[in-house]
């Protein structure tokens, strides 16, 4: 039974995927799968439309065409209501941490508690606090989110989205713009919340080994198309050039360092006389 | 001509949907309203922000703008020996127009552009989109209260700036110029109608404060979210504000006062 086998194993099925913005088509025809408790990267060149696939499962956006189920469930056909009750099991980091502005962290990580439960204060403290100890920053309660560094800002944001103890986080770009303290913190944070949480994660990211160094599977998505997939040894030995270039940052191969342009010699000279 | 005839339609056709995700934001914050019922913090918070920081603005132009009309009205009553009949051109003017209108520019310019940079900040920082993916609509949680509160402090605002701009106006008169004290507040009570004056200015305050809170709030959620759309957005809401402000004046005062 094919059927029961999904339901068990894969948290989020991406069918047929195409979706375009304005003129520019960012997914045309891509299928993926992620499975139930492990992390899956999903990694490819800026510019790809990695952000803009978390909001699609996160039904932020709508494809043009194909579906996404998560949790078993048709996300674009849920009423919103559904779609809300689904989306407190579903945890979203964002690159800048979208933390609000005008909460201290404390209040911050108690704001998605205050809105969906009926919890007593005291008991919101104790969640709050574990929380925070979780991601080390139970000492910076007190602090608004314009007085923490951008790793810091994060790891709030990772308190706050579980909160709700979700069954799946998204991490928008995690390691973008880290040192690598903050960013040695993150990695071993994504990887041991997922562990002792039991929760899945998809991590969206085009820092390779960081990625690679917890990720359980990675698909590498290029041009709207998925280029490649595998667990981080296969891609590893992939013989896809293009895959090859991504995982080793080389400056030149499939994708080019130059972009497209007539010849050099022809365009130095002609811009004399213009 | 042809590129003409594009254009125009384009802008035509970008207007009509820009209207009409307006409409829908406007449906959808109403229908949120009925969510502050149950947590009237966040609305004390917003009236606080919204109509309470705007007191010192309100209170000193709308004493200026009394003083103005106080000196003004002297001196052309003067001329026909009807200095007594200053506390009535002044209450009216104020009441009727100056109040509602002056302080609508006033809120517009203070409070409206301050909405306005806010929500389109926390579009521009993906605070809205975090909110969503946290399951709580930002529309409920953030525009509605501020579209209440914007529509409970404008009435207020406009009354409190009429009521310091006739105590203006008494400043001069009375005070400087010698009107006679009595004359000028029995005038004033004599001819200033309560239904007539003072529900009609009430009427367009509530009208103008509904208005600029929905261009302002709009405006924010509808900006594109870079520094340059945040700024071009607040710009809108300042200009659009005043423009609305002023055209439904126009309307408002020919339905209440007009014979046209």
């Amino acid at each position: 039974m094919p059927n029961s086998e999904s339901a068990t194993n894969h948290i989020v099925s991406v069918k047929n995927l195409s979706f375009s913005r304005g003129s520019r088509k960012i997914f045309d025809d891509i299928s993926l799968d992620i499975q139930r408790g492990k992390v899956t990267a999903i990694m490819g060149p800026s510019g790809t439309g990695k952000t803009t696939l978390l909001k699609l499962i996160g039904g932020q956006l709508y494809p043009d065409a194909g579906e996404i189920w998560v949790d078993d469930q048709n996300v674009h056909r849920l009423k919103t209501r559904d779609l809300y009750s689904l989306r407190k099991r579903m945890g979203m980091l964002f690159q800048s941490g979208a933390l609000l502005t005008d909460m201290n962290v404390y209040d911050n990580v108690a704001f998605p508690l205050r809105e969906h439960t009926h919890l007593p204060e005291s008991m919101i403290r104790t969640l709050v606090l574990m929380k925070l100890h979780a991601v080390g920053l139970r000492g910076a309660r007190h602090l608004m989110p314009n007085e923490l560094s951008g790793g810091m800002a994060r790891r709030v944001a990772l308190a706050r989205a579980i909160a709700l103890d979700p069954m799946m986080i998204m991490y928008d770009e995690p390691f973008t713009g880290q040192d690598p303290i903050s960013m040695g913190a993150l990695v071993h944070l994504i990887k041991s919340l997922n562990t002792t949480l039991r929760l899945t994660s998809i991590i969206v990211s085009h820092d390779v080994q960081e990625t690679a160094a917890i990720a359980d599977y990675i698909y590498v998505l290029s041009d709207g198309k998925i280029v490649g997939h595998g667990t981080p040894t296969q891609l590893a030995q992939s013989d896809s050039a293009w895959v090859q270039q991504f995982m080793n940052g080389d400056a030149d191969g499939p994708v080019h360092f130059h972009y497209p342009a007539r010849d050099y010699l022809d365009d130095l000279l002609t811009s004399r006389h213009s | 001509m042809l590129e003409f005839l594009e254009s125009l339609g384009k802008i035509t056709r970008h207007s009509f949907a820009k209207l009409g995700r307006a409409t829908f934001f406007l449906l959808h914050a109403l229908t949120g309203m009925r969510e502050i019922l149950p947590r009237p913090n966040l609305l004390i918070k917003q009236l606080y922000s919204i109509g309470v920081l705007s007191f010192l603005i309100i209170t000193i132009s709308g004493l200026f703008v009394g003083m103005v009309l106080g000196l003004q009205g002297f001196n052309i009553l003067s001329d026909f020996g009807a200095e007594e009949s200053l506390g009535v051109m002044v209450a009216a003017s104020l009441v009727r127009e100056l109040g509602p209108v002056v302080s609508a520019l006033l809120f517009a310019g203070r409070a409206g552009s301050a909405l306005t940079a806010e929500i389109g900040l926390m579009k521009a920082t993906e605070q809205l989109s975090g909110m969503e993916m946290m399951a709580v609509d930002p529309i409920n949680r953030i525009i509605s209260p501020r579209f209440l509160a914007g529509f409970l402090s404008m009435p207020l605002l406009a009354a409190l700036f009429s009521a310091i701009g006739v105590m203006g106006g008494h400043l001069v008169g009375v005070g400087m110029l010698g009107v006679d004290d009595g004359a000028f507040w029995a005038q004033m009570q004599a001819n200033i109608d309560f239904r007539e004056d003072i529900v009609n200015g009430i009427i367009k305050s509530v009208v103008f404060g509904f208005v600029v809170s929905w261009i302002a709030l709009f405006e924010g959620y509808d900006a594109i979210p870079t520094s340059e759309g945040v700024s071009r957005a607040t710009t809108r809401t300042v200009v659009n504000s005043a423009f609305s402000v002023l055209g439904l004046d126009f309307i408002l005062t020919a339905l209440m006062f007009g014979d046209i």
